[in-house]
């Protein structure tokens, strides 16, 4: 009868304890759904961007025959949409969900001479790869801001070298790339805590796993700056913020 | 009675001169004004040095901006950042302190930095351990881990022959030209991290590297990298045998008699043809 009794209670624990977990697991999902969208624009004329002559490196000059690549420190989509722009949280997330680290390893590729993607975002502590697509050689030399948590290094890529997997230490927005074998290549890294979203063709961005809260969003622009502003995440709710940067 | 002065005179001749020679090296002759801080005994002497010997150029701050500084080219180290070209760690990480003893015992060619062979060897880690002060990543951070060397192999001509091949495949010659003269086409628009323009090593001047000047040097340079300069690090690509094939046919193109230049020489080996390279379109 005791154990009968044991057996029960023991039982009953179990479903309460089992209850609990999934119940907790899923306000920590409830909790990370929140998502902010926007849209970011420029205003006015954008900084003119000059043809680049790949012609020291027949290869890729080639390779870009009959569509010039030009420089991209301002590209901008339809109705003055304005593309690699990141957004990110800069105050209000709570420590927990700002150390969480993505799995995803994304990728910084080198391809027609050019940083594929040429701003990518990142989360402290994340795993990259870099990578080679081109049938030349490349230096891959990130310039971090002197002095700072994180320190610059220089690794040649040579013609079918394998990926190679690299993180950064500490938040930079962001860090200039750069090949010295080809000065033209340029490109960005921005390493921030929590979620981040870099706009695409469109001007669209998307930070996921938000949980709810009042944060305050900046967007960082290569040739245009800095821009914040304030937002509410409600729960289950997704929030809205636009950017407009103004042309120089 | 003279003799009675001299005698009197000398003891006191003796301590000024004492009083002198920790004047010298506590600094206080250089006229600058003495850092504050905790610093170990070790670190106190090397600080007197450092203001005696090297404040001059590399300033009172550390930061490579001595009052000599706006007319030096290459500019002084800038201690502050603990970024060092001679190192025999990875790209990005801190040199063994044995790294820059060896800096300061040969100088770097090229520059204003002369030998500082002259001080004892206990002065020169001293200074090390001075200039270690002046970056907070020598607090946090610990040096990385040398790279391996293995012994240096025979020179032989394949090796040779393999050197030339790599150096063409790493593409070498797109900034030291293809006979490593500092004349690729990468070379005029070359410039260091603090976007200075800065020429790659034309291995027809010398013998001498700004690292050093022995096989192992070359070996370690390339393998490095030389941090806050253009010249990558190849040690993620480039094995230790190959490496030495490298170093044999970078000596062949350099002035001087050696037997890599005698081998390339009975080999009738001609300079790269960059054409034969990587200059073909993808398909």
């Amino acid at each position: 009868m005791r154990t009968r009794c044991q057996l029960v209670c023991t039982a009953g624990a179990l479903v309460i304890a089992a209850f609990c977990l999934l119940h907790t697991a899923r306000s920590v999902s409830a909790a990370a759904d929140g998502k902010i969208t926007g849209t970011v624009k420029l205003e006015g004329t954008p900084a003119h961007q000059r043809p680049i002559d790949m012609a020291k490196e027949p290869y890729c000059q080639k390779l870009h025959a009959g569509h010039p690549v030009t420089t991209e420190t301002v590209v901008t989509g339809p109705n003055g949409t304005l593309k690699n722009v990141v957004v990110y949280i800069s105050e209000g997330l709570a420590a927990a969900a700002s150390s969480q680290v993505p799995s995803e390893t994304p990728t910084w590729d080198q391809k027609g001479c050019q940083y594929i993607p040429h701003v990518m975002a990142l989360d402290v502590n994340q795993h990259f790869k870099v990578t080679n697509s081109d049938q030349t050689s490349h230096n891959i030399h990130p310039m971090p801001k002197p002095g700072g948590p994180n320190h610059e290094w220089n690794k040649s890529q040579p013609i079918g070298a394998p990926p190679f997997d690299v993180s950064w230490q500490a938040q930079e927005v962001a860090i200039h790339v750069k090949c010295n074998v080809h000065p033209w290549m340029s490109g960005y890294m921005a390493v921030v805590k929590g979620p981040t979203g870099v706009s695409d063709d469109h001007g669209s961005y998307t930070l996921d796993q938000v949980p709810p809260g009042d944060y305050t969003l900046t967007a960082w622009q290569e040739t245009y700056g800095t821009q914040t502003q304030k937002v509410t995440v409600g729960a289950g709710k997704p929030a809205t913020a636009d950017f407009t940067f103004k042309a120089k | 009675m003279p003799k009675k002065t001299i005698f009197l005179s000398m003891p006191a001749l003796v301590f000024l001169g004492s009083i002198l020679a920790v004047a010298q090296n506590s600094g206080v002759a250089s006229g600058y004004p003495v850092r504050k801080g905790d610093l170990t005994e070790q670190q106190r002497t090397g600080e007197g040095l450092y203001r005696r010997y090297c404040i001059g150029c590399h300033g009172d701050k550390g930061d490579g901006n001595g009052e000599n500084a706006p007319y030096i080219d290459p500019k002084p180290r800038d201690f502050t950042l603990a970024q060092f070209k001679c190192r025999s760690t990875p790209t990005g990480t801190l040199p063994l302190d044995s790294d820059l003893i060896h800096s300061l015992e040969r100088g770097l060619r090229g520059s204003n930095m002369p030998s500082w062979l002259p001080l004892s060897s206990e002065n020169r880690e001293d200074l090390v351990a001075y200039i270690k002060t002046f970056s907070p990543r020598w607090k946090t951070e610990k040096p990385g881990a040398p790279i391996e060397i293995p012994p240096e192999p025979e020179v032989t001509a394949d090796r040779v022959k393999a050197g030339q091949q790599l150096f063409q495949k790493l593409e070498c010659w797109k900034c030291h030209g293809v006979e490593g003269r500092g004349d690729g086409p990468s070379a005029p628009t070359l410039t260091d991290s603090k976007d200075r323009p800065i020429p790659p090593y034309d291995f027809s001047q010398g013998h001498k590297f700004k690292c050093g000047v022995t096989d192992e040097d070359l070996f370690r340079i390339f393998m490095t990298g030389l941090d806050g300069t253009p010249m990558p690090s190849f040690a993620d690509n480039v094995k230790p045998d190959e490496a030495w094939e490298l170093v044999f046919y970078l000596r062949t193109l350099q002035p001087m008699k050696t037997k890599e230049k005698a081998i390339a020489k009975q080999l009738g080996l001609k300079p790269i043809n960059p054409e034969t390279n990587s200059s073909s379109a993808p398909q």
